[in-house]
């Protein structure tokens, strides 16, 4: 029975450690809520599954699961597959996005680009802009020096 | 008078791309050169620039699907009548680009010309490994079999669209290999399509886009797109789908170029 208890209170211990690490890791900004709401559900719900003495046992055994850690570990894993689904959601999201972005400042590039180069129609033969006369404003001196 | 581009996708082309676009502007002066650089980490970009050519920056590599894209996004935007694809390459010869142009002309229903190496007449067809053909092949009869016309080469890039076919891809182009993807969604949209025949010339430089390791999964990758795609309603469902960002080229084009 000592032992059983002792399994038991490393599993919740474990559960909590999650529970609080997820926590701490948003409280410090390095999670945002939104991608913390399902792992905090599913350390809840193994902190309840492991917690609450009996819940398991009486689950696993409506469900037709003889060994109630076999029933533990599915849940985890349907957890797991839950997450590992909606990451794929956001990665997809984000590399649309991402190449959208890159193809719009590609075409704003091309569009400075352009612009630049009609304004100063002679560029390509004119002296190095640090040569022409220039407002004194130091700043705006070395950017179109740059280019 | 029409606006025509050429637009040209470049991965590390910098031994090819100058004559590419000098082989352009000698072929075809009445089209202008856009050479989209694909996040190169040579020279690509000022080569294309100092042989007089536009030039897109990728500020990353995007693949062909995401560059080429950006191509039409800025055919769209600049008010462009025609758009070709020409592969940075050289594969492409661009003394077939007045072929092209004058098919599409030829009937104003049609959208889409496709420059095909196997309707060669004269026997000399594309030579190629023996899996590319099989796949080619497999691509052909699919596509073939879903837009109800033949299509003999469904993974050439030698491609000219009229104003239509650029508004649909600069909304909506298929992330990689999207040759295949590209002549459905012009399906999808009830546009028309044709191909002429082309003679392709073997790269001057650089790789394939395609290894041999990677053509299974071009082949499982396009075969699902396509099979995925004949669930999905384009026309209806992508403004909804991409309104956020894929709206945003159409705004763009009320502003005069």
């Amino acid at each position: 029975m000592t032992n059983l208890s002792l399994e038991r209170g490393i599993s919740v211990a474990g559960a909590l450690a999650l529970l609080l690490f997820v926590f701490e890791l948003v409280r410090r900004k390095h999670l945002s809520e939104r991608y913390s709401i399902l792992w905090l559900l599913a350390a809840v719900t193994l902190l309840v599954l492991v917690g609450w003495k009996g819940l398991l046992t009486s689950l696993s055994h409506d469900v037709g699961i003889s060994y109630p850690p076999s029933a533990l570990f599915a849940v985890a894993i349907g957890l797991i597959v839950i997450l590992l689904m909606y990451f794929s959601l956001v990665v997809s999201r984000l590399t649309d996005q991402n190449k959208i972005l890159a193809q719009r400042l590609a075409l704003l590039q091309q569009r400075i680009d352009s612009v630049e180069r009609r304004s100063e129609p002679s560029a390509a033969q004119a002296p190095p802009a640090r040569d022409v006369p220039a407002p004194p404003r130091e700043p705006e001196h070395e950017l179109s020096g740059s280019r | 008078m029409t606006r025509n581009l050429a637009i040209v996708p470049a991965f590390n082309e910098v031994e090819a791309i100058a004559a590419t676009v000098a082989s352009i502007h000698e072929a075809a002066p009445d089209f202008d050169v856009l050479v989209v650089d694909d996040g190169s980490s040579d020279d690509t970009a000022e080569r294309a620039a100092a042989a007089g050519a536009e030039v897109l920056r990728m500020p990353f590599n995007l693949g062909i699907g995401g560059a080429m894209q950006g191509g039409y996004m800025y055919a769209l935007e600049q008010g462009y009548d025609v758009a070709v694809q020409v592969d940075g390459d050289g594969q492409h010869d661009p003394c077939h680009i007045h072929d092209l142009l004058a098919r599409l002309h030829s009937d104003p229903e049609l959208n889409m010309v496709t420059g095909s190496r196997f309707l060669q007449t004269d026997g000399e067809g594309y030579r190629s490994s023996a899996t590319r053909r099989i796949g080619i092949r497999v691509f052909s009869s699919v596509v073939s079999a879903i837009t109800g016309q033949r299509v003999t080469d469904p993974t050439s890039g030698f491609r000219m669209t009229n104003r239509r076919g650029i508004e649909v891809f600069a909304h909506d182009y298929p992330h990689d290999y999207p040759e295949v993807e590209a002549i459905l969604l012009m399906h999808a949209h009830s546009l028309r399509s044709c191909e002429i025949p082309v003679r392709m010339r073997p790269r001057l430089t650089g790789e394939s886009a395609i290894s041999s390791t990677q053509s299974v999964y071009y082949m499982v990758k396009v075969l699902l797109a396509v099979f995925v795609g004949l669930f999905r309603r384009r026309p209806s469902s992508e403004g909804a789908q991409r309104s956020p960002a894929g709206g945003e080229p159409a705004t763009v084009t009320e502003r005069p170029a």
